[in-house]
């Protein structure tokens, strides 16, 4: 079902456009970040790691250990409470609101409770990131009926969400993630609802993706998952606080090419 | 019906608006319309506020005939029993008036006519049955260049006190200014009433508005996730409610026009020269025809800027 001649492939003179990254392809730095909801304690405490371009990471720990607070601060859902965060080479701290969309753009979610627009077909909810991109509706048609095509939705097209299973459900969220050409995907716990089969197929989705550029950061408890994708780097939080036992984060391998 | 219940049905009816978001508004296909509270709350509004324009427009276009009418008036009366002393005066003011420069024209109103006037107490036929005329006064109408001021009622009083010394001069504004000026108020009262009503339709889309928001908070939050913009929002939300108000304010045209027909036709049948007077005019009816447009934009610009202001404390 998931072929590799994936239609995200097809059009390789966007692969490389990623000018925004520094020298040193950093995509992602946090300086000491802390997050806290309200007055309650920090859930994120004393972050700061380097994300770099076109690497494969797993974010794990306990449930509750943070790892979704930590990828919404990834994807411009939260402010961090204190600390610096600097994405695609722009300081988040100065960064006025109205800029916020454009640096949204470029990063792909899939949320943990997928979160479709209840309202709108499957097409219509992979197409959205192209039309708030501002996509010609010319243009919007092929691609989508690709990559639904792709995940083997080809026949829900036009199936609003209440009428999908929970793995069609994330199907669709993985498709409207991925199908604007994000710098970084970011997904949390995307295999949570689907049987091993279908996981491993995700996974693979996800490493091409990587392999075309894309940095992708995966949450997940699943600790099988890690070893499945040889070259990923782990990121492990508990309760908050960051383990980088093996100093890869801050020195990632060099990859093997 | 609640004003919690309205406010749900808003909501509610806001939703459809995202089965195509339209980020390009040409996608944004809305179901169903007239099913809300909304597009009827604006015709309601829109009815009220065509038919106050309409009245205040008609009520000005009396009084500037009106204006027109009495400003320049002047009446005088040669208030004097015996015939032929009065009618000597009479024609030596016509002379004495005719020759004063601001002076536009003037009529000696004729017996015929003041006859006229008295039959409907005295009936006719009083010299034939008392063998004696009443004595009624002379009197001549002036029209002046321009609106009657004290210094020119003075020099005409001046013009003909030693020619007509029983002639009375009257301003003809100073008998109809209470008629006047309540016309002014009514007028006045009308405009105001659009006013409000503008207003009032403003706080009604801001309510929409909000509850609207209220419900669509999850959607909205995904949209900007997804890289949409606030503008890309208030457009959907925009567009919903320019729908509405297109629909609703034509309906309100509609009912307002067979209001203000209807009610133009008892008052043409009324035959009184004032009412007759306030018919509104071409111009009129397009100043009508754009209230719902007008309505329908005031809709929309409200809508856009109550999201956009809720939208800046969302991240
Ligand atoms: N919106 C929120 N308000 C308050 N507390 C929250 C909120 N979201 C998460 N938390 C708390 O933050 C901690 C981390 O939660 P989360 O990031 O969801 O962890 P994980 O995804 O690893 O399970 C938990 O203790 C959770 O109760
Ligand atoms: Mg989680």
């Amino acid at each position: 079902m998931l072929a590799i001649a994936a239609p995200v492939a097809r059009s390789d003179q966007t692969q490389h456009r990623y000018t925004s990254m520094t020298a040193d392809g950093e995509i992602v730095h946090f300086d000491n970040v802390g997050l806290r909801y309200g007055t309650e304690r920090e859930v994120l405490s004393d972050l700061t790691f380097t994300l770099f371009a076109g690497r494969f990471y797993f974010l794990t720990g306990a449930s509750g250990a943070g790892k979704t607070s930590l990828l919404r601060l990834l994807y411009l859902a939260q402010r961090p409470s204190r600390g610096a965060i600097r994405m695609f080479g722009t300081d988040l701290i100065t960064l006025p609101r109205s800029r916020l969309p454009g640096l949204r753009r470029r990063t792909g979610v899939v949320f943990q409770d997928f979160r479709l627009i209840p309202h709108l077909s499957a097409f219509d909810n992979v197409a959205l990131p192209l039309r708030v991109a501002g996509h010609q509706e010319r243009d919007i048609g092929g691609p989508v009926r690709d990559i639904l095509e792709w995940v083997g939705l080809s026949d829900k097209l036009d199936a609003g969400p209440a009428t999908l299973s929970g793995g069609e459900q994330q199907r669709v969220a993985i498709a409207r993630a991925v199908i604007a050409r994000p710098a970084m995907l970011v997904a949390d716990e995307p295999t949570g609802n689907v049987d091993s089969e279908m996981a491993l197929k995700l996974l693979r989705l996800f490493e091409m993706l990587n392999r075309q550029g894309t940095t992708v950061v995966v949450a997940t408890h699943d600790l099988d998952l890690l070893r499945k994708v040889p070259d990923s780097l782990i990121m492990r939080l508990d309760r908050g606080r960051l383990a980088d036992p093996t100093g890869a984060l801050r020195y990632p391998p060099r990859r093997l090419t | 019906m609640s004003e919690a219940d309205t406010l749900a049905d808003a909501g509610k009816w806001r939703v459809r608006d995202w089965r195509r978001l339209g980020v390009r508004g040409a996608e944004l296909i809305p179901q169903t319309r007239m099913s809300g509270p909304m597009p009827w709350v604006i015709a309601i509004m829109v009815a009220m506020t065509a038919i106050a324009l309409a009245a205040g427009l008609a009520l000005g276009n009396a009084i500037s005939l009106a204006r027109a009418e009495i400003e320049g008036g002047v009446t005088i009366q040669v208030i004097e029993p015996r015939d032929e002393i009065r009618e000597r005066e009479a024609a030596a003011a016509v002379d004495a008036i005719k020759r004063l420069p601001h002076v536009a024209g003037l009529r000696r109103v004729p017996q015929a006519e003041l006859d006229g006037l008295i039959e409907p107490w005295l009936g006719t036929g009083i010299a034939a049955a008392t063998g004696a005329a009443i004595p009624v006064p002379s009197l001549i109408d002036v029209r002046l260049k321009g609106p009657a001021t004290p210094p020119q009622l003075a020099a005409i009083e001046k013009a003909i006190a030693k020619v007509a010394p029983s002639a009375k001069v009257d301003a003809q504004s100073s008998w109809l200014r209470p008629v006047f000026d309540a016309m002014v108020s009514l007028q006045v009262l009308s405009i105001s009433l659009v006013l409000l009503l503008a207003g009032a339709l403003a706080a009604a889309v801001l309510l929409a508005a909000r509850s609207a928001l209220g419900a669509n908070r999850d959607i909205i939050e995904i949209v900007h996730l997804l890289g949409g913009t606030d503008t890309q929002v208030a457009r959907v939300f925009q567009r919903s409610i320019g729908f509405d108000a297109a629909g609703g304010g034509t309906v309100g045209l509609a009912l307002a026009m067979v209001v203000i027909l209807s009610l133009g036709r008892r008052f043409a049948s009324l035959g009184a020269g004032l009412v007759d007077s306030g018919a509104l005019v071409w111009t009129d009816w397009l100043l009508l025809a754009l209230v719902p447009l007008l309505s329908t934009l005031l809709a929309m610009l409200t809508a856009r800027l109550t999201v956009l202001h809720a939208l800046r404390k969302m991240l």
